[in-house]
């Protein structure tokens, strides 16, 4: 059997019992929403509405510019206030589009076929794209992309990512036991588009009721796919972790999925193909995981793009005195909020609202060589080296040892005993690395 | 940058002195993920390899008794003093945290003879922190083993009282044992098993109860708190050279379970050799240390002049360490092999 696991990897506190077993719950629409014109990797979208203009829920407001790159639509049917720079949560300024919502959806939806089943891989293709379907288990890569094989890479295995291998998060186990049936109908409908012979659905064993739902569910609609579960452990759900551990196929080094002849997408991702191909509807709606020890009421929210987050913060209960940390992400990759009226955009699976541990302010002590990060890292690399080798500033030796193929999974830090900011020197080293690369190149 | 200077609003609507929304007064704390970590220390870890060394420092303590309580303390109080003093020089924290100076100290009694003199204890634990450690940089620096080091420097400075044994329970009165290497290779006489596994034979402080010491290192073990891969593969390594050896003519050569027990093989393969600092990060790496060590501790002892040879194996071994660090580099992830 393939059950097997990747190696290394660590096992941080599941922490999911707060939301794990609360049904997805909606929200008031919210008055206002601002609609981030890049909310995925590759080009920006360009607006094509104006101050002013009146929008329905799903139209277009931002075309994508280039083939990387996928189109933004409104959450909320209302009028456009405003298209400025807003600051994301990584503090970068974005072009965004604010619209002020006045009154319940009136929807715009695509042009879908009349049945899928019978539609061209290029049609679905053309659906996925103008739906602004994005990966939505936080890398937000187009979708469109990524379904569209080269000729000379063909694939022959889909992978259905339901691990969920971050602590807290639990909006994929959720929306994996209340949507199977249309996760199931987008993971066909991506089969198809990627004339894929097998399908395996990845979850790990700390969900054993989603198992059995999708397990049932499988069986019910005759679908060829096989249920995997995995060995709880991190980055489980990492894709190069995932096609290992079910297909014991290794992605080569600066190399993708598509190079061993395999796509991998999360339950989101095959959830929102559903709504696009089957329902006509883009992807304007995602399910969040608000979270944490300082949230009064957590819970998994259904929310639209776009919605700020402190008015989901208040329909949580809003934040406890304690609160002095908040995550968007999970613990082990999530980024550090400033701000919280930033918007939630179409990538952001979850928020931990917590205290800040203090203990990680301390100073970090020396390396002792216990090489407790080397035996975690997922990628095999000598965290230890690549860190010191970016704080003395030897970039190109940390070239050689292979730094730019680091996942940033933050297995290192977390076994640490020194507490050292391995990975955070490493992440100095690659960009710098990178930079360097460019201007050799240019 | 982007072209559009018109600010969104959302933010400054605000109170411009209060810019992020919060409960009051609580501010938001920023960090680079991840954002939780594994409750371990480096505390935690020397701590755990002190626990470890318990065993074997209580068999001392029952058998050579008040010697191997003097011993142990004199050799402890004056690392951390050391220690101490050098940081202060250095102008660092004086508040030892981690308890390396401890386990020098302990690790360098262990290798001493019971009736090793005490002044000569502290210039050997001087000796093994300062030059040993501190003149490196301090903890994470050093190159090779600290208790090895002080303990090298006494062999080289006080032959004698370093290899002057006696047996347990007796009184000194001057009457000097062998430890059981030194009567095989020198008379050819053996010990039996029973007497290395518990440890009533002569040898320093820490080479006489096996069982303690393994005890102790397995537990190491089961914390993954010393690599498993090095004592296994010296001890795997002294295995096979000495019951090749030992097949050949087991009239010259000793069998291989006395090897094993006997000197300070145990001591050094759990606890010397599996020294964080001093040995390879690599997990290939450290596979040749063990081995490495393996081998020369057989030669020593087979074709040696001195009886015992870990010591000298496992200070060999941390001078090459850099080397195979080098040149034992793991397969990323997805790497074409070369």
């Amino acid at each position: 059997m393939r059950h097997q696991s990747f190696r290394h990897g660590v096992h941080p506190k599941e922490e999911k019992s707060y939301t794990q077993s609360k049904s997805i719950e909606s929200i008031p629409l919210p008055d206002e929403v601002f609609i981030p014109l890049q909310q995925h990797i590759g080009r920006a979208c360009t607006a094509i509405v104006n101050k002013k203009d009146e929008v329905k829920t799903g139209q277009v407001i931002g075309k994508a510019s280039g083939f990387i790159s996928s189109p933004v639509h409104s959450s909320v049917t209302g009028i456009v206030k405003e298209i400025g720079l807003n600051m994301n949560h990584l503090g970068v300024r974005i072009p965004t589009v604010r619209i002020q919502r006045t009154g319940d959806d009136d929807w715009q939806y695509l042009t879908i076929p009349d049945n899928w089943q019978l539609a061209s891989s290029e049609e679905l293709n053309r659906v996925v794209f103008e739906a602004g379907i994005v990966g939505m288990g936080g890398a937000a890569f187009p979708s469109h992309v990524k379904l569209s094989p080269l000729l000379e890479k063909p694939v022959d295995s889909f992978i259905l990512n339901g691990c969920e291998c971050e602590p807290y998060l639990t909006c994929d186990h959720r929306i994996m036991l209340e949507q199977t049936d249309k996760i199931l109908t987008g993971m066909a409908i991506i089969m198809k588009m990627l004339a894929a012979k097998q399908g395996f659905i990845g979850i790990e064993k700390n969900k054993p009721d989603a198992i059995k739902k999708m397990r049932e569910q499988v069986k019910a609609g005759d679908y060829p796919f096989k249920v995997v579960p995995l060995k709880v452990k991190y980055p489980q759900g990492a894709e190069k972790m995932l096609i290992k551990a079910i297909l014991n196929r290794k992605v080569p080094t600066g190399g993708l999925p598509g190079d061993v002849g395999v796509i991998v997408h999360n339950v989101g991702t095959a959830l929102a193909v559903t709504e696009a191909v089957v329902e006509g509807k883009p992807l304007i709606k995602r399910v969040v995981s608000m979270t944490g020890d300082a949230l009064h009421s957590p819970k998994n929210v259904e929310i639209r793009i776009g919605s700020p987050l402190n008015y989901i913060i208040k329909h949580c209960g809003g934040l406890k005195e304690e609160a002095t940390s908040i995550i968007l992400g999970g613990p082990m990759m999530g980024v550090s909020l400033f701000d919280l009226s930033i918007p939630i955009v179409k990538a952001s699976s979850g928020v931990l609202c917590t205290r800040h541990p203090q203990k990680s302010s301390q100073e970090p002590g020396p390396c002792i060589r216990c090489n407790s990060c080397v035996s975690a890292c997922p990628m095999f690399l000598l965290p230890n080296r690549l860190a010191r080798f970016s704080e003395k500033e030897f970039y190109e030796e940390s070239d050689r040892f292979g730094i730019l193929n680091c996942i940033e999974c933050g297995c290192c830090v977390y076994v640490c005993p020194s507490k050292i900011p391995l990975l955070q020197w490493i992440r100095v080293g690659k960009f710098i690395v990178n930079e360097n690369k460019k201007l050799a190149a240019s | 940058m982007e072209p559009t200077p018109e600010k969104m609003t959302n933010q400054s609507k605000k109170d411009p002195k209060e810019a992020f929304w919060k409960p009051e007064g609580i501010p938001l704390v920023l960090a680079s993920s991840p954002h939780v970590t594994k409750n371990t220390s480096v505390v935690k870890i020397m701590w755990s390899v002190i626990l470890a060394l318990l065993p074997a420092s209580v068999m001392a303590v029952i058998y050579f008794g008040r010697s191997a309580v003097f011993l142990i303390v004199v050799c402890v109080i004056s690392s951390l003093i050391t220690e101490v003093i050098i940081r202060f020089i250095k102008g660092q924290s004086l508040i030892i945290k981690d308890g390396s100076a401890i386990i020098t100290g302990l690790l360098l009694a262990l290798t001493l003879p019971p009736t090793f003199p005490l002044s000569s204890a502290v210039i050997g634990s001087v000796f093994a922190i300062a030059i040993g450690k501190q003149v490196f940089g301090g903890l994470g620096y050093n190159i090779f083993n600290p208790a090895l080091i002080g303990r090298a420097f006494l062999q080289a400075s006080f032959p004698v009282p370093m290899t002057t044994w006696v047996l347990p329970f007796v009184k000194f009165d001057g009457i000097s044992a062998a430890t059981p290497l030194g009567l095989f290779k020198f008379e050819k006489i053996s010990t039996d098993l029973l007497s290395l596994l518990t440890g009533n034979i002569g040898g320093t402080l820490g080479e006489t109860c096996a069982l303690a010491i393994i005890g102790g290192g397995l537990f190491l073990l089961i914390l993954h708190h010393a690599d498993w891969r090095i004592p296994l593969s010296c001890l795997a390594t002294v295995l096979i050279i000495s019951t090749g050896f030992w097949l050949v003519n087991d009239r010259e050569f000793a069998n291989p379970l006395f090897h094993l027990l006997s000197g300070g093989l145990l001591l050094g393969a759990f606890f010397m050799a599996t020294d964080m600092v001093t040995s390879p990060i690599t997990p290939k790496g450290t596979w040749i240390f063990g081995m490495g060590a393996g081998v020369l501790i057989m030669v020593i002892r087979l074709f040696g002049g001195l009886a015992e040879g870990v010591m000298y194996s496992i200070l060999l071994m941390n001078a090459v360490t850099p080397l195979i660090n080098r040149y034992t580099k793991p397969q990323i992830f997805g790497e074409k092999p070369k």
